[in-house]
């Protein structure tokens, strides 16, 4: 029985309302509703969470960790975006 | 408390085991928060950058560069301890059809199902590193990858579900919480789920003994029985004595491990002496003594040569296991041929219709 038959499916979970899904691991299945019930069993034996997302490991695409830095160079230089930046003269409220 | 031996911060959060696993998760969250300033980058030296990692206790993730003796070992270790999960199931199982009631049933039950759980988590943390769940499967089956020596022993009584519960669950976890802080991100991140679960199965055995040592002469006799023979291949469960393991500077270098076997078998026995009290059950070792010098109890250590009999294959059950785990995955071929089957039928419908 190969891989191809039971491919990787990357599982998130959300714990509770109000929060994100979150990756939580991995399994194999033969399909997509296979995948959801593996998951149920594989990650929320203890209530851990209120809604599963599986996902075909083959459909994600993932930046490479090589090029870490470059890639998310254009961020690095824009100060500015954030907040902290800027100067608040003295006394200004609701800013 | 079954767990609580590793010199935690002083009451650590939780305390205990979970307090241990809950100070590795907030360890883990604490280092990856840090920036490293200063450090080589990432796409210049990959193993100056690979150093300063693990330097600064950050984790190594899937896509890093990596030294491949790192990434070797690395698969070995997740691969084996996932095997024996797996056939760790097996010991246990053999006592699920004749537990003494329903509530002990349907522990057992979710025990062993955990087991499997733990099984699985850890070969999905293997394959991030580049090998298939399927090659690892088939290495086991070949009997070319090993798994703990501890489950080629029998389960003669049903005191022996208790006594693995807390012996063996308990030397699993005393050598699994170090690996919360493991430097590779999917295996602590693992690691913590699965210690997280193993408390209950070190309770649940520890109450099983307690019931039984409790109850009628016969049943604390069984009771005791069972102490006496998981003991010593319990004290084995950490390997070879430091001066005789191959491994170990190596990993403690890498992060992989955090102690030595020695130093994690002493706590084990540390932890252990108290709570036998408590059972009123008696370690099999008439050298067993407090040592005031040294803040621990001096112990007589297991027969290593029994040890590497069994690693070798000459245990009571190796045999047996092996043939149970190569039936069982035959026997599931159908259903895995199946759900293919209606997976593919499926698809090319959807195609179809699309
Ligand atoms: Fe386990
Ligand atoms: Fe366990």
């Amino acid at each position: 029985m190969s891989t191809d038959h039971s491919p990787l499916w990357e599982v998130f979970v959300r714990a509770r309302r109000g929060l994100s899904h979150t990756h939580v691991g991995s399994l194999h299945a033969p399909d997509a509703e296979l995948a959801l019930r593996n998951a149920r069993d594989l990650y929320t034996r203890r209530q851990e969470g209120v809604s599963i997302w599986v996902v075909p490991a083959s459909a994600i695409t993932a930046s490479s960790p090589d090029e870490k830095d470059a890639f998310f160079d254009p961020a690095a230089d824009k100060v500015y975006r954030h907040p902290t930046f800027y100067e608040v003269p003295d006394g200004v409220a609701h800013l | 408390m079954y767990g609580n031996d590793f010199a935690p911060p002083e009451d650590g959060p939780g305390g205990g085991l979970l307090g241990e696993v809950e100070a590795a998760e907030a360890a883990l969250r604490e280092a990856a928060a840090r920036a490293r300033r200063g450090g080589p980058a990432p796409d210049e030296d990959f193993a100056a950058y690979f150093a300063d990692v693990i330097d600064a206790d950050q984790k190594i993730e899937p896509r890093d560069w990596m030294p491949e003796a790192y990434r070797k070992t690395l698969i070995r270790q997740i691969a084996q301890h996932a095997h024996s999960e797996i056939i760790g199931m097996q010991p246990e199982g053999n006592w699920i059809s004749r537990a003494p009631s329903l509530k002990r049933k349907a522990i057992l039950l979710a025990k062993v199902q955990d087991e499997a759980g733990h099984g699985l988590y850890l070969y999905a943390a293997a394959e991030t590193l580049g090998v298939s769940r399927d090659e690892l499967v088939e290495l086991l089956i070949e009997g070319r990858q090993k798994y703990s020596s501890i489950f080629n022993y029998p389960t003669l009584t049903w005191a022996d579900v208790g006594a693995i519960g807390w012996l063996v669950d308990g030397a699993a976890i005393v050598n699994q919480v170090p690996l919360c802080r493991c430097s590779y991100g999917p295996y602590a991140r693992a690691m913590i789920r699965v210690c997280k679960e193993e408390s209950f199965h070190q309770r649940q055995g520890y109450e099983i003994l307690h019931t039984l040592a409790h109850g009628t002469p016969e049943q604390k006799a069984m009771a005791q029985d069972a102490v006496d023979r998981w003991w010593y291949p319990s004290l084995a469960m950490f390997g070879p004595p430091d001066g005789d393991s191959t491994h170990s500077a190596q990993s403690m270098a890498w992060k992989i491990k955090r102690f030595s076997n020695d130093e994690l078998r002493q706590r084990f026995v540390d932890m252990c002496v108290q709570q036998a009290e408590i059972l009123g059950l008696t370690i099999p070792d008439p050298d067993l003594r407090w040592n005031e010098q040294r803040q621990s109890y001096d112990y007589t250590q297991p027969d290593y040569d029994e040890l590497m009999r069994v690693i070798k294959g000459d245990g009571p059950c190796n045999r047996q296991r092996m043939e149970h785990r190569r039936r069982a995955h035959a026997e599931g071929a159908w259903v895995r041929e199946a759900a293919a089957a209606y997976a593919a039928k499926r698809n090319s419908k959807e195609k179809v219709a699309a």
